[in-house]
């Protein structure tokens, strides 16, 4: 199959690549970068650990450390989580998955790789020329008067904004205007569902991060009295406008990271998904809701208790949906005949680790247990189980679907499956103990902390190894698979869904002629397709 | 009632803990409950369901059971809402503070907690309460956002540069509880930790008394003066005794010794330089820190900065 011509070698040469508006190419791009970035985060957060193995600040000067947490933060976030699925997998699927050539504006797409490329390397010019001690949510009035990176990290988030609006607008032209024939919106795949759902959220609430942005860096340039009380401005506004954008993007993370679940779910259950719109419209629904929870950050920060309560209702009602999700995959497998291949290990562990971190949010809607909890390693657990042990799983789960159409070859399958148990394990010894030591009421961002969380932080900092370790493992077997994989088929899971019935990797134009819809994504009762991976 | 904290939750020491902690511990349960369901339906549907020859073979059509969803959103929903009810009754009760608590205007500063008492005693890092009677306290902030937490009383608010907060408790057991600072707040953010001593109401009415006049007391020998100041301003959060570099320069051989300052000029740690750090600290910057230190003009007395100056003499 890799003598046949495909778009990984139809051209060659630098150029063609940085030239390309082929969107499997700009998505492989993506791809690539976004896993750099995750290993640079992974090894910043591995830095974290080792500092807090004990008690005493001994390995960095609090200075240092302060400036390791924030970068942690803003590189899995900015340059890591947030462009991960949309950019690099949607990228490459998305048009696929629909049975269209391309996206509907390809030079865009190139486009919103360069925008990207800009912004993350004015990041690392901020580090360069000193870091930035703030933390990822710059919360004025620290952020405004800090002496370090600020302007320039700023500006570099507010650069990669455009980046996911242009990649947002893109996907939601595509997924209206250039379905395939008999492509129609009920026989669109559940991933797709999500990532329109997430170009939603990244076209609306994108804008006002940037604008937010914008006013910091106006405040450190001219003084323009927004959020310092010295000048006359209001720091609690900065967190209104910092959470009405960012607590939506938690579902610009977790929307496109359910769509892939969706997807693991159905083709490994060999089953017809059940509650197809229930799933489509209730990531729809999360959408709109999302942001009317912001609040839910700010219980502390001497809002209205009125306020409060009615962004507490609010969020308790946003949690709902994303129950009902996890009850739907777990009612796909009823019947099924489930399969156990590396990809399917991901989603077993997205239900588990995404159900431990839904259900440690209900401690954090509820108003009198997240005073308590606010800003101590509780919740530092609970967003790394949603955002690590849903997104990132996600993602990984679906760049182990993929990673055989993609290349055309196929990873280590027993080593993939050896690995994902290494993962799952790691992220449970390292923050598990973390909710115990937050409810006892550890603080987050220290670098010392009492003696009596010596022990928790121990048992999280070995598992935080094993974790590091487990992703080194994966990196290595996977880019080797790139060269020396076996070749892997067309299909080599026995999926519906379209970019199954091209060939792997892809050609040129994606399919060789225009492809037909004869069945929907997900009707295992009606088709079988032979899956030939073994193993 | 479990006093002395569990396995997830320290020390019930306010009126209040105890009702958070039922919370917390209904929804723990119930989240143990669901999580046991998921848990056991996925290896329990692994076990059955799994693939079992070669052959592949059609599935069931089902994608669709309306009573089965509708029990899996309702029964969710209803507990979300007794859920929100409680937490928001308990809430209330912790934002509604009561008519005769004793108020402590409290103000956050990089990196130490400051405490006005009603008679004008004040103290710093160490709050003092009386057992068993509601106390306020008024909260802001002197440069950025901070935040006071007593995890023992389960009560955390914001303290703001620009306006106020308040929270308040009733400390219903005596001994000594942290205050941390749960908003980042920059080098010293770590170290930003308070005691709060709970004592009998007596013994607070003489403390109170006694900080007010004990300021002057001179039967305390100077040096013993000075280390007191420097426990009890926590000058110790930015200055050690030991040779370490904090956020300022150590106190060890300082006196007597020669500093670089930030302007190129140098000079030798006299009594002068270093009475006109603690009253002026902008004024000489020595290299390699940053200009942070507040200023203590009218927080210490002439003979508490005498005490510091021979504190600092005595640790060579």
């Amino acid at each position: 199959m890799s003598a046949n011509t495909n778009y990984l070698n139809a051209t060659t040469g630098l150029k063609s690549w940085l030239y390309t508006l082929d969107h499997k190419r700009i998505g492989v791009m993506y791809l690539v970068s976004v896993m750099a970035f995750f290993m640079v985060g992974g090894l910043l957060a591995i830095l974290l650990r080792l500092e807090l193995f004990t008690p005493a600040g001994d390995l960095f000067s609090p200075d240092l450390y302060n400036r390791i947490f924030t970068l942690h933060g803003a590189v899995m976030i900015f340059l890591f989580i947030l462009p991960a699925i949309p950019a690099a997998l949607g990228n490459i699927l998305l048009p696929i998955m629909i049975g269209a050539k391309d996206v509907a504006f390809p030079r865009l797409n190139l486009a919103s790789w360069y925008v990207f490329l800009v912004g993350a390397l004015v990041a690392v010019y901020s580090i360069l020329i000193g870091g930035v001690d703030t933390g990822w949510t710059f919360y004025a009035p620290y952020s405004t008067d800090s002496t370090t990176a600020v302007t320039t990290i700023v500006f570099a988030a507010f650069i990669m904004g455009f980046s996911g609006i242009f990649t947002g607008i893109n996907f939601i032209a595509t997924i209206h205007k250039l379905r395939a024939p008999g492509m129609t919106w009920y026989k669109l795949p559940l991933f797709v569902w999500g990532l329109y759902a997430t170009a939603i959220i990244q076209i609306l609430a994108t804008p006002v991060l940037a604008i937010t942005l914008l006013l910091i860096i106006m405040e450190r340039l001219v003084g323009v009295g927004i959020f310092d009380p010295a000048l006359g401005g209001d720091p609690v506004l900065f967190q209104h406008f910092f959470w009405f954008y960012s607590h939506p993007a938690v579902y610009i993370m977790i929307l496109p990271g359910m769509g892939i679940i969706s997807e693991l779910i159905s083709t490994f259950s060999h089953k017809r998904i059940f509650g197809y719109k229930a799933i489509a419209f209730s990531s729809l629904g999360i959408a709109f809701v999302s942001f009317l929870v912001w609040g839910h950050h700010m219980y502390t920060a001497g809002q209205s208790e009125y306020a409060s309560m009615i962004f507490s209702l609010i969020t308790f009602s946003v949690g709902i949906p994303s129950g009902i999700k996890i009850f739907n995959w777990m009612a796909t497998m009823y019947n099924g005949r489930i399969t156990f291949q590396a990809p399917m290990l991901y989603a077993f562990m997205f239900l588990i680790l995404f159900s431990i971190g839904g259900l440690t949010g209900m401690f954090l809607g509820a108003l009198a247990t997240d005073i308590h909890l606010h800003s101590t390693y509780f919740i530092v657990a609970h967003f790394h189980a949603t955002m690590m042990g849903g997104t990132v799983i996600a993602f990984l789960g679906g760049v182990h679907y993929w990673w055989p159409k993609i290349w055309g070859r196929m990873y280590p399958q027993k080593l993939a499956q050896v690995t994902a148990v290494m993962v799952f394990l790691g992220f449970l010894g390292t923050f598990l103990p973390q909710f115990i030591a937050g409810s006892q009421g550890m603080v987050r961002r220290i670098h010392s902390y009492p003696e009596k969380f010596e022990f928790l932080n121990q048992i999280s900092t070995f598992s935080a190894m094993i974790l590091g370790l487990s992703f080194l493992v994966m990196m290595v077997y996977l880019f080797r698979s790139i060269k020396h994989g076996e070749p892997a088929s067309d299909n080599p899971w026995g999926g519906l869904t379209m970019e199954w019935e091209t060939q792997s990797p892809p050609v040129e134009h994606n399919f060789e002629k225009d492809p037909v819809v004869e069945h929907g994504p997900y009707d295992y009762h009606e088709v079988v397709k032979q899956s030939t991976d073994r193993s | 009632m479990n006093n002395n904290g569990t396995l997830f939750l320290p020390t019930q020491a306010s009126t209040i803990a105890n009702e958070v902690d039922s919370i917390f511990n209904f929804v723990l349960y119930t989240g143990l409950i669901i999580f046991a369901i998921v848990v056991i339906g996925l290896i329990f549907f692994s076990l059955k369901f799994r693939k079992r020859n070669e052959n592949e073979e059609l599935t069931s059509k089902v994608s669709e059971n309306h009573v089965l969803e509708w029990t899996w959103s309702v029964i969710p929903s209803i507990l979300v809402i007794v859920l929100f009810f409680m937490g928001f009754k308990t809430f209330m009760k912790m934002n509604i503070v009561p008519d005769n608590a004793i108020e402590i205007k409290t103000t956050g500063k990089k990196w130490m907690w400051v405490f006005d008492y009603p008679n004008g005693a004040n103290s710093t890092n160490i709050l003092t309460v009386p057992k068993d009677k509601p106390v306020k306290i008024l909260l802001s902030s002197s440069d950025v956002i901070h935040s006071f937490y007593i995890p023992d009383f389960r009560v955390k608010m914001d303290a703001l540069p620009n306006r106020y907060t308040t929270l308040w408790f009733e400390a219903n057991q005596t001994g000594e509880f942290p205050i941390y600072c749960t908003e980042f707040c920059g080098t010293g953010h770590s170290q930003m930790i308070g005691t709060v001593k709970v004592v009998d109401y007596d013994e607070y009415e003489t403390y109170l008394a006694s900080s007010v006049s004990g300021v002057d007391d001179t039967s305390i020998p100077l040096k013993q003066l000075g280390e007191n100041v420097y426990q009890g301003k926590a000058c110790f959060t930015c200055h050690t005794l030991d040779g370490n570099s904090l956020v300022g320069p150590t106190f060890k051989g300082l006196f007597g010794s020669t500093v670089k300052h930030t302007d190129g000029s140098s000079a030798t740690v006299d009594e002068n330089y270093i009475r006109q750090s603690i009253l002026e600290p902008a004024n000489k910057i020595v290299e390699g820190f940053a200009p942070v230190m507040p200023t203590y003009q009218g927080q210490l007395n002439d003979r508490e900065i005498d005490g510091i100056i021979e504190f600092i003499k005595e640790n060579k």
